[in-house]
């Protein structure tokens, strides 16, 4: 019973964020309302376990991820959205397509998939275990995806210097 | 323990926590204004009190009568929320730092600690990730150049010394084997030669105690590296547009970040509450508590000593001083510790 | 006990969310937090799988989606930051042209 109550509670949370984030028009409103849509999915892997999950889900998805985000919106400060002819068609197609879609899913996952029930912790996620596995069966993907973040660091900070300093390395070069 | 006597004992541990929380976060203010003074050769607060002991009850006073001014230019819902999340993620993180050995009241175990979760020690450092927000926040909200900028260059500099915190800290959890602070605290009992006790300070963690000492002072914005709030250089850095209420609210904000980053030095570098143990049991149950109270009053103090003492960084030295040295050495720190555990 | 399907459903219902803003939403910095939405629905449902059949592989493969996600935010938003020193403007439908 607590176990619905906790998981109806936070997936309300997580659907409100969610319709925040599409309804607002400041780009900033839309990114705070994806961090509590993170807070809340925390929560929501707590519930089923996975404990380390859920806390490197605050620590990078929430807490460094989205100030990145946070950041790039304060810096180019472009403010509201408009209203142009695309976005009022796409409402009036999206809208009813996004809640059709939905109820779709919805029922077919409920209707035919098996009904076994989860239970509270199902599967605790001790940092120890995923340690194990992370570290022996997943090695290559975790080497594989250092280099990943080492590339995109690399191409971040190509991409987003200032021109003037590109242009002298060609002047000079 | 059933849920509703759990639930009974939580609240209970909550309003005591936050009581002596706050309680501790005025004083640690009439402390700092003490001994900077004393450090600059005068007196500090003596009027208000005994030795102005009363003075953070006049100056809560002072914050509540003052008029609360909301400038006309500011983006009005995040104006008001940004104090709210920098308070509120201030005071989360002391949920789960424990203060003593479990005491026995009644026929319960009640561990002196709100919640012992697994995962304790990354809680605390994603709600230290999570408080970047209020501080970004309010910089932007303000619409002011002095304090867009002060928030810009605050959260930029508290996001690029998390790194540093967090892999300084590693090494101690190879030590400890786990994440919850009470496993990570029983695992420095115990002396070794009979007189020097396991604290992790003496047990090969002296590196990863001062980068994580200094990775802290740039976290809680303290000299040397508080240019973000600096008053020659931004006026008041993101808190410039506010006052009354609000600018208390950042005030506790980061003395209560200051407190529970000296909690955990002491959970995870000075042996939590072990110390000296003697006479009757009520002593005996009593003197963790009272040997924790010490090692976090050393800590601010230290703290405050070196807010009297040193000059602060520039931005660019602060930023590469992060990047580039402390960063490293905590990942040297860090490989050292591993090879080493391994080789024993 | 919850079924496994009420979390499936939920993960669906974020997922379709983040469709629905990439599709409707006209600025740059929208579009991709919708993008994150997407993944934090798929997050979701394989956590939930990981529950049920037992298998931790499940919360180990989301950390995988986190640290691509979190190398595509950055490039991603690099590149909107370059996109912006050029065309001064974050409305997709404004950035129409290959020439300025």
């Amino acid at each position: 019973m607590l176990h619905l109550i906790l998981f109806t509670g936070f997936g309300l949370v997580c659907v409100a964020g969610a319709v925040n984030l599409l309804v607002q028009r400041h780009p900033i409103n839309s990114a705070l309302s994806l961090v509590v849509v993170m807070g809340a999915l925390a929560a929501e892997y707590l519930l089923l376990g996975a404990e380390f999950v859920a806390a490197v889900q605050v620590i990078v998805y929430a807490g460094a991820v989205m100030v990145l985000f946070v950041f790039v919106i304060m810096l180019l400060n472009a403010g509201e959205e408009e209203r142009t002819q695309g976005s009022r068609v796409a409402l009036l197609l999206g809208v009813p397509g996004l809640v059709v879609g939905s109820l779709l899913i919805a029922w077919v996952l409920i209707h035919r998939s098996g009904t076994e029930a989860v239970r509270v912790g199902a599967l605790p996620g001790y940092p120890k275990a995923i340690a194990q596995l992370l570290f022996h069966d997943f090695l290559l993907p975790f080497e594989v995806t250092s280099i990943l973040v080492l590339i995109a660091i690399m191409g971040a900070v190509v991409l987003a210097a200032k021109p003037s300093q590109v242009q002298q390395g060609k002047k000079e070069g | 323990m059933s849920i509703p006597i759990f639930i009974a004992a939580s609240l209970i541990k909550i309003v005591i926590t936050i009581v002596i929380l706050l309680t501790a976060v005025a004083y640690s203010v009439w402390l700092e204004r003490k001994v900077v003074g004393h450090i600059q050769n005068r007196w500090g607060p003596t009027r208000v009190g005994p030795f102005g002991l009363l003075q953070p009850l006049a100056d809560g006073v002072k914050f509540l009568v003052k008029e609360d001014l909301t400038p006309p230019h500011v983006y009005k819902p995040l104006y008001i929320a940004a104090p709210m999340i920098a308070v509120t993620f201030a005071l989360t993180s002391i949920a789960v730092v424990p203060i003593g050995n479990p005491v026995t009241i009644g026929s319960y175990a009640v561990p002196l600690q709100i919640t012992d979760l697994n995962v304790g020690l990354l809680v605390i450092l994603g709600v230290t990730s999570l408080g970047v927000y209020g501080v970004a926040l309010s910089g932007w909200s303000s619409n002011s150049k002095y304090s867009l900028l002060g928030g810009l260059r605050a959260s930029a500099q508290m996001v690029s010394y998390e790194i540093a915190l967090g892999l300084s800290l590693i090494g101690v959890l190879i030590a400890a084997g786990s994440f919850s602070l009470r496993e990570i605290v029983d695992a420095q009992g115990g002396h070794f030669w009979g007189i020097i006790p396991r604290w992790n300070i003496f047990h090969g963690q002296i590196i990863a105690f001062f980068i994580y000492l200094t990775a802290a002072y740039a976290e809680t914005n303290r000299i040397p590296f508080d240019l973000p709030e600096a008053e020659t250089e931004l006026v008041a850095g993101y808190h410039t547009e506010y006052s009354a209420m609000k600018f208390a609210m950042f005030f506790m904000a980061e003395y209560a970040n200051m407190i529970t980053v000296a909690c955990l030095a002491t959970l995870l570098f000075l042996g939590g509450w072990h110390g000296p143990l003697f006479g009757p049991p009520i002593l005996q149950a009593l003197l963790p508590v009272f040997w924790f109270g010490v090692k976090v009053f050393v800590f601010m103090f230290i703290y405050i000593w070196v807010r009297g003492t040193l000059p602060r960084f520039r931005y660019d030295q602060l930023m590469a001083f992060g990047w580039k040295f402390l960063l490293p050495l905590a990942i040297a720190n860090l490989v050292i510790t591993a090879a080493v555990t391994v080789a024993w | 006990m919850i079924p496994l399907s009420y979390y499936l459903v939920l993960g669906g219902i974020l997922f379709a969310c983040g469709v629905a803003g990439f599709l409707i939403k006209r600025n740059i910095i929208t579009i991709f937090m919708s993008i994150e939405l997407m993944l934090n629905g798929v997050n979701l449902s394989f956590v939930a799988f990981a529950a049920h059949w037992h298998a931790l592989s499940g919360q180990v493969f989301v950390f995988f989606v986190m640290v691509v996600a979190a190398a595509e935010a950055a490039v991603g938003l690099a590149i909107i930051i370059a996109v912006y020193r050029t065309r001064e403007t974050l409305n997709v439908d404004q950035v129409n042209l290959l020439k300025l």
